[in-house]
This record gives structure tokens, sequence and C-alpha cells, in this order.
């Protein structure tokens, strides 16, 4: 067996195996933690297609901010695991027929597709005209060219889609609290300390007047005599 | 160099790469550590300096062996796991804390192409990994099962994914014009090319155009390490430690060994994309690894001297100045340094 293949089934059955228990793990910080396992090991099978690009931004985007978020909430929620658990017979039929289903679709794409035929060679879809202008050598490389030249439409439309999206999510979630205690930082910012304090110039000693007082009488008394 | 390794290569037949592999990483972990060591050393003598103190003075000739009695120390102390603590996490809390830190160092090169693994992708790849770095804080802060170490948790996963925004933005302008993610191709783009005759090397890297990424980064870099003053993720004086209140020994020792490995690691990167790297700063002068050890250093300070400085932030204000100040600023030096590329008064043609 070839040291790449060897490599491949690794990742692939603890790919597996970690999605498995992503489902099956009792306590949902592990499910979240196994989902993690599993995209790192997707993302290794990207790369030893050599799609690097699309491996690493895997790890960055999901691993490094979606699954952060995912953790972050999971851990705050407070879980009853019985209630949770409840219901697995009742949707299990609904769930088996929707995952048989995505089974099926994903066979046929893939005996359309690849049955008996090898993969396109890498660098195939390249347009006559393009070629001569960008030799890339990374898929980093060839990725940014298909994307900004031959998707180009469609790639600034999904990104206008995504924008829309993520404001809209800002705008649903974002309500003030009527007891909100919100400084606002400017100010602070722009506070200077002579309008809240105000120096007094004073002697060390402050001298007590009742000491001098009979001091000085004491004083005159004995100038008098 | 071939012929030297070729007995060895002979020797060891078909797992010779394998066998160099190490070799190569035992190399480079093995000096980053003692500078791990090292680091906290000078960081207690030189905020010792800056507040009038002499520091760690007692162990060997000016206390130089006190790094080796504290790792002694730790490592002779127990390992207390607490009872509620969910066992198996607990432990792989500090592990992920240390690996990333230490893997992230496989792409780094030190000098024309001397680096473990000189791969196209690099700073791609150093952005990955520095950004799992987080799960090794909220795992231990979870797996604790302590309010204060879950606070610390929470307050970590908020600053360290807000801040990997602005760091990811001002590297965008990085690679941008250096036209490559290859670290060393970066590092080589910053030569001087318009002042080459002048011997002014240092004018022809990448902080002078980037001047304001160059500071976002250096700032996001502490706020991403966790390092005073954005170090609320520990807070002595609100949550105790934070996410390492539970921990003990070597456990502890291994956040500890991860934050000041993080530390030399950005110090690393801002002299590669921002201070060209092993490159001379003057003409006269030839390149190599000093340099790039030198500007490190000099990085490392500012990072201690920030700390002997500045208070510590409130956690609303370093939110505010993630997100309302950074992030636009990178946003807009993105859009200014696109237009300029675009320019006939484009500097990097």
């Amino acid at each position: 067996m070839e040291f790449k293949t060897f490599v491949f089934y690794l990742l692939s059955s603890i790919l597996v195996l970690a999605a498995l228990r992503v489902v099956t793990a009792r306590n949902p910080v592990h499910a979240v933690l196994y989902l993690v396992l599993a995209f790192f090991n997707a993302s290794g099978i990207w790369l030893l297609l050599s799609a690097e690009f699309l491996a690493i931004t895997l790890v960055m985007v999901y691993v490094g901010a979606v699954m952060v978020l995912f953790l972050f909430v999971v851990m705050m929620l407070d879980i009853d695991f019985a209630r949770l658990r409840e219901g697995f017979w009742r949707y299990l039929p609904v769930g088996a027929f929707v995952g048989v289903l995505l089974a099926l679709e994903m066979g046929l794409v893939l005996a359309g597709g690849f049955g008996g035929k090898a993969m396109p060679p890498a660098g195939a879809t390249v347009s006559a005209a393009d070629a001569g202008l960008f030799k890339c050598a990374s898929n980093t490389c060839e990725l940014g060219r298909v994307l900004y030249t031959d998707y180009a439409y469609a790639f600034e439309l999904a990104a206008f889609v995504l924008l829309i999206a993520m404001v809209a999510a800002v705008s649903l979630t974002l309500r003030r609290r009527r007891t909100d205690k919100y400084i606002a930082p400017e100010v602070q910012v722009a506070a200077r300390h002579e309008d809240r304090m105000t120096l007094v110039k004073m002697s060390v000693e402050k001298e007590a007047p009742s000491v001098v007082e009979t001091a000085e009488t004491g004083a005159e008394k004995t100038g008098g005599q | 160099m071939d012929a030297i390794l070729q007995p060895f290569a002979d020797f060891f037949g078909p797992t010779w790469p394998v066998v160099w592999s190490l070799v190569k990483i035992v190399v480079l972990l093995a000096p980053l550590m003692v500078c791990v060591a090292y680091l906290t050393l000078a960081e207690r003598k030189i905020i010792g300096f800056m507040q009038l103190r002499v520091g760690p003075n007692r162990v060997g000739p000016f206390g130089l062996l006190q790094p080796i009695a504290d790792a002694l120390k730790l490592l002779f102390k127990e390992v207390i796991i607490p009872s509620g603590a969910s066992k198996g996490l607990f432990i792989l809390g500090p592990i992920l804390a240390i690996a990333p830190s230490l893997t992230a160092w496989a792409v780094v090169p030190f000098d024309d192409r001397a680096a473990v693994a000189d791969v196209n992708a690099g700073l791609l790849f150093l952005l990955a990994i520095t950004s799992i770095e987080v799960y090794g804080v909220i795992i231990a802060g979870w797996a604790s099962n302590s309010k204060y170490a879950f606070l610390g948790a929470m307050r970590a996963a908020a600053q360290m994914v807000s801040y990997e925004v602005a760091l990811g933005l001002a590297l965008i302008c990085v690679l941008m014009i250096s036209r490559s993610l290859n670290l060393t191709d970066i590092v080589t783009s910053q030569q001087p090319v318009r002042l080459a005759g002048f011997g002014v090397g240092f004018l022809s890297w990448n902080w002078l155009p980037l001047l304001p990424l160059f500071v976002v980064y250096l700032i996001s870099g502490i706020a991403e390490t966790n390092r005073a003053p954005f170090d609320v993720v520990e807070g002595e004086a609100e949550i105790v430690a934070g996410h390492m209140v539970e921990f003990s020994g070597m456990a502890f020792a291994l956040f500890f060994l991860a934050e000041y490995a993080n530390m030399i690691l950005v110090s690393t990167m801002t002299s590669l994309l921002f201070l060209g790297g092993w490159l001379s700063p003057v003409g006269f002068l030839p390149d190599g690894f000093h340099w790039l050890a030198l500007k490190t250093a000099f990085i490392l300070f500012v990072f201690l001297w920030a700390r002997a400085t500045f208070p510590r932030f409130r956690y609303d204000q370093i939110m505010r100045l993630g997100w309302k100040v950074f992030i636009p600023i990178t946003l807009a030096w993105v859009v200014v340094v696109t237009v300029w590329m675009m320019s006939p008064l484009s500097i990097w043609k």
C-alpha cells in the first residue's frame, strides 16, 4: 500500500468515527469537540488532494471561528439530557429517511461523475485565452484566478448575499435592554482630569488655630509684662 | 551538506525522511524552549528594572539559573485534578494550548529558505494554527468545572476571535503587496528595489507603507497572546487566574510555556512580515539570522515594556478597540493599498 493511501484511510476512518461520535456523544460539548476533530481530518483529506487553500481555510474558518462560537453557546446552555433524548425513537424514521436519501444522492453523483473514469487533470478548466496570462503553481492562485475571472459575477453576488445575511442577523438580534448601563467610551476617553478634579494648593502643615491663639495671648502677656 | 548526510540516509533507508524531519524539529524546538525559559527571566528582570527593583538574583550568577529552578519546581509538583472536572478534557486543555504554539514554528523561515517546511501557503497555515490556540483555553476553562475558570474561557473565546479578524485583515494587505503566501517570498519581496543604491534597506520594509497595519498587528498580537494590558482572560483581580485557576504543576506550566512561545511567535511574525526578517537595515552590513533575532528581541521588549507601562483594559474597552477601531482601520487600509497598487504611483511593480 502506498503511503498516501494509508494516510487517506487513516484520516477517513478517524473522520467517520468522529462524525459518528458527534451524534452519539452524551454531552453536547463533547459532540462539538468531535465535530472539530472531524473538520481537522476532512482538512487533512483535502491536503492529500493538494487543495491546500480549501484545507487551511476549513480549519481557519470552521475550527478557528465558527466552532469556537458553537462551543461558546453550547457551554452556556443548560441542557436537560433526558428531555433531549426523549424523542429519539419518534424522530428516527424521518431522520433515517433523510439519511438514506442523502446517501443515495451522493452515490448517484459519484457513480455518474467519476464512474470508471479518471479525475480530470488539475487545471483542465483553464480556457485557452487565460492560459497565457496566468501560470499558477499553487491551488490558492488557481482558485483565485477562477473566482475572479470565470465566476466573478457569481462570486460577487455570493459575497453580497452573505453581507446582507450578516446585516440581517445583526439587526435581528440587536436589542437594547431598558436597564442598559451603556457608557459612551468616547466621552470617557475625551475626559480630562481638569473636568473631574480640582487641585488645591495648600501648605503642608496647617497651624492649629486654638494653639496659635493661646500662644499669641501668651506672647502678649509676656510682651505686656 | 548532502554528502555528509548520505551515510545516515543509507543507514535509515526508507524511514530517513521521518528521522530527518524529527531531527529538524528537535533542532528547532530545543533552542525555542530555552528562549521561552529565558524570556520569563528577561520579563522579570526588565520589569524589575522598570519598577526600580532588582528582579530574581538569588539562583546562579545574576539569577541566570532561575528559569531552571522554576521548571524543576513545577516538574516535581503534583498535578491535581479536581473531583468535579471532566478528566480527559482537563488533561487535553494544556496540551491543546501548547501544541499549536509549537506547530506554528514549522513554517517560520529563519534565513533564506531555512524553514522546517518551506510551504506555499505558509501564511495561511500560520493563521489557521494560531486560530486554534483558543481551544486550549476554552477546554481548560470548561473542563475545570469552576466558575472563575469558565468566565476566563468565555472572555478568551470572545477576545481571541475578535482580534483574529483585525490580524487577518492586516495580513491580507501584506500578502497583497508581496503577491505570495510563502513567508520566504514575503521577506525577499521587502528587499530594496527603488532605493537599491542608497543602502537604506529599512526604508523598503513593509512597516513604512503599511504603518497603520504594523501598529494594528502589533497591538492585536498582544491581545491575541492575552498579554497585559489585554490580559482580562487571567484577570488576577477579578477572576483569580481565569482558565488556569484549577491547574497545578506541569499542567499549569504548559499554559505558561504556550503563552511565552506565542509571544516569541508573534514577535517573529512581526519581524518577518513588517520589519524585513533577516534583511539587513543598512547596505554595508550583510543579511543574516542575527537581524531576525535582534528584531524579534526588540518586539519582545516592546511586549514587556507595554506590560510594565499600561494598566489592564476594561473588558468592554477591549471589545470596542477590536471591533470599532482596528477592523475599520484595517478595512480602510485594504482599500487604500488596493487603489495604491493599481495607480501609477505604485511602489510594488
